[in-house]
């Protein structure tokens, strides 16, 4: 299946690390991530299974570990927001078999509604333009109205609407011909 | 139970195929695999129906095999509803990179228009 990107760039966004205060007033760090999966194992137990989405993340301890496990390797990219010592957010890019990027992005709910999904993807997508990343697509259920307005606020436009998930694709860097 | 398997040669399709077989063998329910055309499959609809035979050899199994063309969600409910099924079995859908569950469209087509009971196998 070919998917269209669209022509304009995305962006700008600041590459992490970078700390800003959401509007709880919580300080909130946005730094790249490629230890252990320990921490965000223990952030993943705290998902609320209603946000969950199209199966991920998997509820069941074990599963988590499998899937984090596949997730935290060197050519996937993972950004994580801190509260404190606490890791309250996981945003990253995994590869497809296409050469571009499938982007996914989870928040505590205790933490949702503050900008800090803003935060993260924008900190994410600028890690991302870093690493040379050209294309990234998602896959959102189309009855997840906030999410579809956090994608469509950092740049990513539909590209296909004839299934029950919207797909929508980002352009990180002009095309290189 | 009278069960119509549809498939299209997608990796999820392959996957019900084996699961339901072994179902209809165990509930001794007649069953029906119908070969629609997935233009996302990799697969001819030759090969997912030589495919289909293996899987019925090795089980020991028999199942009427039919080949629809055109329009496959359609196709396939039209021959639900001729042929009196009680149910439509489809794949899953496909996983992404990511981990994601992607519904494909024949099984999203099946789901909204069926006025039969579907079972989504994963």
């Amino acid at each position: 299946m070919t998917r269209e990107y669209p022509d304009e760039v995305a962006g700008p966004y600041e590459a992490p690390p970078c700390v800003f205060e959401d509007r709880e007033s919580r300080q909130i760090a946005v730094r790249r991530y490629d230890g252990d999966i320990e921490p965000l194992l223990e952030m993943y137990r705290k998902f609320d299974p209603e946000d969950r989405a199209q199966g991920i993340p998997p509820t069941d301890e074990d599963q988590i570990r499998n899937w984090l496990e596949k997730l935290m390797t060197d050519d996937c990219l993972n950004v994580v927001a801190w509260h404190g010592d606490k890791p309250i957010g996981h945003a990253l890019l995994v590869p497809d078999r296409q050469g571009s990027f499938e982007l996914a992005i989870f928040v505590l709910r205790e933490y949702q509604n503050a900008g800090i999904g803003t935060g993260l993807i924008e900190g994410l997508l600028g890690a991302g333009r870093e690493e040379g990343i050209e294309h990234v697509w998602l896959t959102v259920e189309r009855w997840n109205k906030p999410a579809t307005a956090l994608y469509r606020k950092v740049g990513f436009v539909p590209t296909d609407d004839g299934s029950f998930e919207l797909e929508m694709a980002a352009r990180l860097s002009p095309d290189t011909e | 139970m009278k069960a119509l398997l549809g498939i299209g040669g997608s990796e999820d399709s392959l996957h019900a195929l084996k699961k339901a077989v072994e179902r209809a063998k165990e509930a001794g329910d007649e069953l029906t695999i119908a070969i629609v055309e997935n233009p996302d499959a990799s697969l001819s609809q030759a090969e997912v129906e030589s495919r289909a035979g293996e899987v019925l050899d090795e089980a020991d199994f028999d199942a009427e095999i039919e080949t629809l063309s055109g329009h496959p969600g359609s196709q396939l409910l039209e021959l639900a509803e001729r042929g009196s099924y009680d149910r439509i079995v489809l794949g899953g859908g496909e996983t992404s990179p990511l981990g994601k569950v992607q519904l494909g469209s024949i099984a999203e087509f099946v789901l909204l228009n069926a006025r039969t009971t579907v079972t989504l196998i994963r």
